[in-house]
């Protein structure tokens, strides 16, 4: 099957991975996974686990209830400017809604659903990947048929598609984002696949009678653990700035829930009025990408200190 | 190296061909679009006659292979929502989409390389670091907050381009900036990164034992050698600026493909939908195979498997 040249400059540009085949049994014991952990940076790692308690415990967080409305104090600044009100930190939008309590409730959205999303599209990939790479033949390309279709497309408007023809919600969301995103983990995996099945370990699993479900669980999946758990955390990003998107334009989360994309949807017919409604979702939304990246460019180079920093499989700008 | 691209073509139409049935399911699952557009008092005849006339009491299959082969020819079909050919609707838009994308491209392409040249030269150094803030910046803003508030610096606070639409070369500036910033990172990665790999090779060492002067080493004889990837990127962001992007251009309020498509979605406007939406992957394939077929000619060591 011709790889498109496109995809394969991409893809020379990421590690040729020489991590050494390792056991299922010493992936599983840990004992390098907590000495990479240990060693963390710990800022952007701070600030993901503020974020995951804020969603976890909003009701016991959030000063308001987020759907409270309280049109006396609509469109009040955040407390250190001029007409603030200490009762509502970061101000209030245009129904008299705590910017505040909506913020962190929204997260609960926002984290929930892109979690999902990364659990989902890159399990369905991990599979197709390893299916692809060690059977190959036709299935390998019927399933990277669909991969590299899906790669380079402007998956906004496949996911608008999808959320209006099944209608708005979380499962919506879920669905149309893990479509778009399987691919990724799928041309990662199988890559690593085809690069081990030549490897002594594996065509000796077979000569001793190892059926290729086996192989593939107890001797492939341990090595390619590594590219996917990088790929993984550069998705991460991506994929919360996609379930942003979705909620501003209105194909996310339905309201009355609250989810950062529409809080910034929220504001914006007020921005010359009231900034602050648009300005903390969005910041919220960019500290998380950021701390995200930042950790996944880290775990990258603890992983394997011979790649070069600036490994994007085929990421293209996210709209 | 001609079999690999027909090879290739055929690959991006199989492509599109799974593109559009994706698309036209989906369109179609979209509603009825018979009670969208009928009066409340329409009686039975008037809806059976309707869907007679919009071609719907056909079989799914059988209007599919209407819209396929209508589509190849040009005609896309009637926008419901605008009464007017898809068609014609698109052609009015997509130059606008082209404009700042193209504008986009050209000034992402300048500035990666610039920039990504500097950080590599200058590893380390202050340069680079700033370089590298702002390349990771650009990949963790979402476009749209970030359209709203330079609107909200450049045109309420500040009052020196103008909020949305479009009619003067004031409007273009802030869609163009944003667009650029978001394709800015990955090229200056790329180009950074290529160059770093390029720096080390024992030809620069050469140039350099030479005695040339090390503008001279970088300019001639690295930054050639390290574009190659950039013709990749330059494929990807050409299919971002030529498709509009949605967010943009619905934030700016400007008139372009992306816009149309939002509002088609909108309006359930399912022939729209099909259109704009077939079009951008056409658009997008076409993006790619152009640069396939430009890397023959860039690159002589690719080799065709």
């Amino acid at each position: 099957m011709a790889k498109s040249i496109a995809s394969r400059t991409i893809a020379r540009h990421q590690p040729a991975s020489a991590s050494p085949a390792r056991s299922a049994a010493a992936w599983v014991s840990g004992a390098p996974a907590w000495q990479i952990a240990r060693k963390a940076p710990l800022l952007p790692t701070a600030l993901i686990v503020l974020f995951v308690v804020f969603a976890v415990f909003a009701p016991l967080l959030a000063p308001y209830d987020p759907t409270r409305i309280a049109l006396p104090q609509k469109l009040t600044p955040p407390v250190i400017f001029q007409g603030g009100n200490p009762a509502y930190l970061l101000g209030t939008d245009s129904l008299g809604r705590d910017v505040l309590s909506r913020l962190i409730w929204g997260a609960r959205v926002s984290l929930a659903v892109s979690a999902s999303v990364v659990v989902v599209s890159s399990a369905v990939g991990l599979l197709m990947g390893l299916a692809a790479g060690y059977i190959g033949g036709r299935v390998d390309s019927f399933l990277m048929r669909f991969a590299d279709g899906s790669i380079a497309f402007p998956g906004i408007l496949i996911a608008l598609l999808f959320a209006i023809s099944l209608g708005p919600g979380v499962w919506t969301v879920i669905v149309s984002l893990s479509v778009l995103g399987w691919a990724s983990y799928a041309r990662i995996v199988r890559g690593e696949v085809l690069r081990l099945r030549n490897l002594e370990f594996v065509i000796g699993a077979r000569v001793v009678g190892c059926s290729p479900a086996r192989i593939m669980a107890t001797h492939l999946l341990p090595n390619v653990l590594d590219a996917w758990v990088v790929l993984m955390t550069l998705q991460i990003g991506l994929v919360v700035l996609s379930e942003a998107t979705l909620g501003f334009l209105g194909a996310g989360v339905p309201p009355p829930t609250p989810s950062w994309g529409s809080l910034v949807s929220d504001g914006r017919n007020f921005v010359d009025t009231a900034w602050w409604i648009s300005f903390f979702p969005g910041v919220a939304i960019m500290l998380l990408v950021l701390c995200v990246n930042y950790l996944g460019d880290w775990l990258r180079d603890t992983l394997d200190p011979r790649l070069r920093r600036t490994r994007q499989p085929g990421a293209a700008p996210s709209i | 190296m001609g079999r690999y691209l027909l090879v290739r073509f055929i690959e991006s139409m199989v492509t599109l061909l799974i593109v559009s049935m994706v698309v036209f399911v989906l369109a179609r699952s979209t509603g009825d679009p018979v009670t969208l557009l009928i009066s409340d008092q329409a009686t039975a005849e008037d809806m059976a006659r309707l869907k007679r006339q919009l071609g719907l009491d056909q079989s799914l299959p059988v209007q599919y292979w209407v819209f396929i082969s209508s589509a190849v020819q040009g005609n896309l079909g009637k926008s419901i929502t605008d009464k007017g050919d898809v068609a014609r609707l698109i052609a009015e838009r997509f130059p606008n989409s082209l404009t700042i994308g193209a504008m986009a491209l050209a000034l992402s392409t300048v500035l990666g390389i610039v920039l990504g040249v500097a950080a590599a030269v200058r590893r380390n150094t202050w340069v680079d670091k700033s370089v590298r803030v702002v390349a990771v910046l650009g990949q963790s803003m979402p476009s749209f907050w970030l359209s709203i508030m330079l609107i909200f610096v450049f045109s309420v606070l500040l009052r020196v381009v103008p909020t949305s639409g479009i009619g003067t070369p004031a409007h273009y500036v802030l869609p163009v900036a944003v667009l650029t910033f978001l394709a800015l990172p990955l090229r200056t990665r790329l180009m950074r990164s290529s160059m770093l790999e390029i720096l080390g090779a024992e030809y620069v060492k050469m140039a350099r034992a030479k005695g040339l002067a090390e503008g001279s080493v970088i300019w001639r004889h690295a930054v050639r050698n390290a574009l190659s990837p950039q013709l990749t990127s330059f494929g990807l962001t050409l299919a971002f600026a030529i498709t509009g992007s949605v967010v943009i251009e619905t934030v700016f309020a400007w008139p372009g493909l992306g816009q149309l498509a939002y509002q088609a979605m909108l309006s359930r406007d399912y022939p729209l939908i099909q259109g704009t939406v077939l079009l951008v992957a056409v658009f997008v394939l076409a993006a790619n195979l152009l640069v396939d077929v430009l890397y023959v000619y860039v690159d002589p060591r690719i080799r065709y498997d």
